[in-house]
């Protein structure tokens, strides 16, 4: 970060917190960017003279008399498409070897879209993973997260999701990645040959903590100049946004904030909001949908940053491990996605929307059979063949690993029926069973 | 001469301002941002300094920037034309403004000030007249748009002259008013009124006699809500709030509805912008959207438009009701704006309440829905603003502070519940402990002995019961096993089940089911309980599930057909055949 000739520079600081430092500055402006010995810092603060700057790599060893150059500007993304295929790190600089990128610097965490201007959204985006695309189908514009447990394959999931997914560009935004995580992303990405269409800001749990609450509005500016200048398809992955959230209580702990629930800041439903609420339809055709994820804590969701999330996105897909299959299943009760009645029956066939419900419907019906399994009640034939179709239902439909497109998924479920039910037993409208029973 | 200040401090959205001169609580202020203009408002005064709340990003501000003080408050601008408007939480028309991203420091007039209105004069010269009294009218769309005395007019006036019958502009002068001291003032179809002060231009406020229907059974039936009356919805996401509320606001017997999204997706206000349009009113026969006005603040605008987003919608409501309108208010969500408050009080390094939420939490919510209510105007005539919030509970619990402190406030509750909505018993508000205060109300009584059926709410208390039977007689089932309890448990458990499937439960996206009047809800209240009524002799549990599943089939489809139509009575005809041939 070069100096430039009008850039105010001050060796005075006052005081210094594990994440800021206070100095006397004046003709300051709020959220303006500073480089406080070789460290970029944010003005986060000013009372009167004195001017409180959150140092995002943390305050170790800054002495008191550490040269503060302010840089006039917030934080900044250059834009352009040779963006594409790169590697950043949370200030947007090349982190894969890299030469700068060239193009134009734009204001990070911009204005939002006016309601008004809005489009609703309506195109589908197919996965191949029937847990998706057959009971919870993602729309473009939509934003969603995975809520899953530490130990699940979550990354793996959203690789996969965001290879097939039929989109412009993909841009990975890895907030508190572990080393091999990142690398995994790397490989996956490179092996697939899809590169090209990829844009990575990563911050990996090797780096501070605090710099990481850069790495979503980078992503999404990126995002934004594509689907806005360029009127793309954006698909735009976030993880893990529990870490994010964690970012932002210790920086309103430093800073003395009261806590509200679970120690988060009181802000933090305008806070994630204002990251998700950047998925859009927009009206030239362009958008950007999110697809997150957010641990859990022991599968807890009156977290609160589950909670908020579940409040702002629109559904949430559970990842589930399930003893019967012994896959890894995207759980069909608890997962949601509040967009999927938009193209469902509308992109997809016609005995879409029947299909998924039944199907989960004699599912929870297995689970029913379960219970009376293990309270000691005996089984009918019905819960039996519930049982063995929930097996096989399942495997072939529910398990992450299914890759198969929307048409294949409808004939399996359609095989599933004819293997363990009756006609009747389905209640399926006859105009379908006619049609479709296998 | 107004005050002027420059900013000393920032944190966020709230900034610190030295001021040179008187300034109010809640007076607006701009502040001078490189030459954008960012509206802002007193939130605390200490010696010469103010503390505002900005309305917009503070971006780039500095100390030492001008801030100018404006002598008013927040106001809302009223007259004709706020219907099928869309405003944000400052009223500002997001429909006219330019390109796709908000821009900071830009303001759209709330009105058109070029359209022409059909006016027509009510008062004559001569007449004596107070605030909110009528001089005339225009035609908003079908409605009776009175052009009234400025509600901040005092005391009493004599009418100078109103302009005779003709089309003139919002602006346009079309009353003159002598005062006391008889001096002339003039009046033209708008004004403006501070969003925070409630509207008092009125002869009494009586309490609410009449129901407010919405075609949701649940509610009308079990739990109605009196017009004029308060609500609120609280449910953990997932469980139908917003379906619950659109389902309101398309079928409530009211003739205006205000729709304030405050904090929430901005997706779901693009469906009602999508769905409105092309909707028809079920009363009228009108498009739904000339009745409607949507203040829209989503999650993801300003935070501190929030909290100005619901009293901007409430005054707008106010201002209706005083022409004898019946006026329905949904804010969706409450919680979002009691967020709002929480963010600022911590900013301001008050001493934080339960769950750092702001001490008078719950006196700002108390008195918020205490604008709503029916009123007696000055004329005689009634006008209502009833109003149901949603809250949003964090973590679903209901024990926080929000939803705690809406149940003082509010007069009736509906609890959405987490497993109603996983067993998809839509709409899920839990029947038990869902409430309305107005069931104990004696002329409510008697207005629905006398608008539905004489014993209504001796019928309601009964139909509550048996859920509550229902509700002991299922437990005990899953305790003891079929087998091991009587067979009057599974007979009370199967008509509570019969209550829950066909009163409770509707599908809001069934052309047919989602609006019940309530004649027909009268008429299917009493065939359900003719068969609760009912001791049947059934052979064995087995027995009793089939008549009963078979029952519930019957009375759905029933739900699905036009009211009286060929495959209604059809269906009737089967059930009769049925319970005689269950004995």
């Amino acid at each position: 970060m070069a100096n430039k000739a009008y850039q105010r520079i001050y060796t005075q600081l006052e005081s210094i917190t594990k994440a800021t430092v206070s100095l006397k500055a004046v003709g300051v402006s709020n959220d303006e960017l500073a480089v406080v010995d070789g460290r970029l810092a944010q003005v986060v603060k000013t009372k009167g003279d004195t001017v409180t700057l959150q140092i995002f790599s943390g305050t170790e060893g800054i002495p008191t008399d550490a040269q503060v150059t302010f840089l006039g500007h917030p934080p900044v993304l250059k834009v352009s498409d040779e963006l594409s295929g790169r590697f950043f790190n949370a200030y947007g600089e090349p982190i894969d070897g890299g030469p700068e990128i060239d193009g134009e610097e734009r204001q990070i965490g911009g204005p939002s879209v006016n309601p008004y201007k809005r489009k609703q959204p309506s195109q589908l985006i197919p996965t191949g993973i029937a847990g998706i695309d057959l009971n919870n189908t993602i729309v473009s514009g939509q934003k969603i997260p995975f809520f899953a447990d530490p130990d699940q394959p979550y990354n793996n999931v959203m690789a996969q999701v965001a290879l097939r997914a039929d989109v412009d560009k993909i841009i990975l935004g890895g907030m508190g990645l572990s080393n091999d995580d990142y690398l995994y992303f790397r490989h996956e990405f490179e092996s697939a040959g899809a590169l090209g269409k990829i844009i990575s800001f990563v911050n990996t749990t090797e780096q501070p903590p605090v710099e990481r609450l850069l790495i979503p509005d980078m992503a999404l500016t990126a995002a934004e100049y594509f689907a806005v200048d360029k009127n793309e398809k954006v698909l735009v992955l976030l993880t893990d946004m529990t870490l994010y959230a964690d970012a932002l209580s210790i920086v309103s702990n430093r800073m003395d904030q009261i806590p509200s629930k679970d120690s988060m800041p009181g802000s933090l439903y305008s806070d994630l909001a204002k990251i998700y609420e950047k998925a859009v339809q927009l009206p030239d055709g362009g958008s950007i949908t999110i697809i997150a994820v957010t641990t859990l804590n022991d599968g807890d969701i009156t977290h609160a940053i589950p909670d908020n999330t579940g409040y702002i996105t629109e559904g949430q897909l559970y990842l589930r491990a399930d003893p019967d299959s012994g896959k890894v299943i995207i759980d069909p009760f608890r997962s949601l996605s509040r967009l999927k009645q938009l193209v469902i029956g509308k992109q997809t066939r016609e005995d879409h929307n029947q299909v998924m419900n039944t199907a989960v419907r004699l599912y929870s019906d297995a689970q029913n059979a379960k219970t009376k399994l293990e309270n000691g009640f005996d089984l009918s034939d019905y819960d039996l063949r519930c049982l063995d179709f929930a097996k096989e239902y399942a495997t072939r439909l529910l398990a992450i690993d299914v890759n198969i497109s929307i048409d294949e998924m409808l004939d399996t479920a359609w095989e599933l029926f004819g293997k363990y039910f009756t006609k009747a037993e389905t209640g399926i409208r006859q105009s379908l069973i006619d049609k479709y029973w296998k | 001469m107004k005050s002027t200040g420059k900013v000393t401090g920032i944190v966020s959205n709230l900034v610190t301002v030295l001021t040179d001169g008187p300034v109010s609580q809640n007076e607006i202020c701009y502040i001078d941002c490189g030459g954008t203009r960012l509206m802002a408002e007193v939130i605390k005064v200490n010696g010469k300094n103010a503390a505002v709340q900005v309305f917009e990003s503070t971006r780039g501000l500095k100390n030492g920037d001008k801030v100018e003080f404006e002598d008013r408050m927040l106001e809302a601008s009223l007259g004709p034309g706020l219907l099928s408007s869309c405003y944000d939480g400052l009223q500002n028309d997001l429909t006219t403004m330019t390109g796709v991203f908000l821009k900071r420091g830009e303001y759209t007039e709330p009105l058109d000030h070029s359209r022409l209105w059909d006016f027509t004069p009510i008062a004559a010269p001569g007449d004596k007249v107070t605030a909110a009294d009528w001089l005339g009218e225009v035609r908003e769309g079908w409605l009776p748009h009175k052009i009234m005395v400025p509600f901040s007019f005092k005391g009493e006036y004599t009418v100078k002259s109103v302009v005779p019958a003709g089309q003139y502009n919002i602006d346009t002068t079309v009353a003159v008013l002598t005062n006391e001291e008889g001096e002339d003032v003039d009046v033209t179809m708008t004004q403006k009124w501070p969003v925070k002060v409630a509207i008092k231009a009125y002869r009494e406020k009586p309490r609410p006699s009449r129901i407010m229907e919405t075609g949701v059974r649940v509610i009308d039936t079990l739990n109605p809500i009196a017009e004029g009356g308060t609500g609120f919805i609280p449910g953990p996401f997932g469980c139908g709030k917003t379906v619950l509320q659109h389902a309101i606001a398309k079928q409530g017997d009211a003739e205006v509805i205000v729709m304030a999204a405050c904090g929430e997706r901005a997706n779901e206000v693009v469906e009602i912008f999508t769905e409105f349009p092309e909707l028809i009113d079920p009363h009228t026969g009108r498009h739904l959207m000339e009745r409607t006005t949507i203040i829209c603040n989503t999650s993801n605008m300003p935070v501190a438009a929030r909290e100005a987003s619901v009293y901007t919608a409430m005054t707008i409501c106010e201002y209706y009701r005083a022409m004898g309108l019946k006026v329905l208010l949904l804010a969706d969500s409450t919680s979002r704006w009691a967020q709002a408050l929480r963010e600022m009080s911590n900013r301001m390094e008050e001493l934080p309440g339960a769950d750092a939420f702001p001490v008078d939490l719950s006196a700002i919510i108390s008195s918020f829905y205490a604008r709503a209510g029916m009123v007696v105007l000055n004329n005689g005539k009634t006008g209502s603003v009833t109003f149901i919030g949603t809250v949003s509970p964090a973590g679903g619990n209901l024990k926080e502070p929000v939803t705690e402190s809406t149940k003082k406030a509010a007069r009736c509750f509906y609890a959405l519940e987490q497993n109603r909505a996983d067993k998809k018993r839509y709409p899920a508000v839990n029947p038990i402990d869902s409430y309305s205060k107005y069931l104990e109300y004696p002329e409510i009584e008697e207005y629905l002995s006398e608008k539905v059926t004489p014993g209504w709410v001796g019928m309601v208390e009964k139909t509550k019961n048996i859920i509550r039977k229902g509700r002991e007689a299922q437990e005990q089932i899953n305790i003891l096993g079929d087998d091991g309890v009587p067979m009057t448990y599974h007979e009370q458990f199967w008509k509570s089940e019969l209550v829950d499937f066909i009163i409770l439960q509707q599908d809001a996206f069934d052309p047919v089911d989602s609006v019940t009047p309530m004649d027909r809800q009268e008429y299917m209240l009493k065939l359900v309980l003719d068969i609760c009524d009912r001791n049947f002799d059934f052979e064995d549990f087995e027995e009793c599930r089939r008549f009963f599943n078979e029952a519930i089939n019957l009375l759905r489809q029933m739900n699905y057909s036009e009211f009286r139509s060929g495959n209604f009575n059809k269906y009737q005809e089967q059930l009769n055949n049925l319970i005689s041939n269950g004995k």
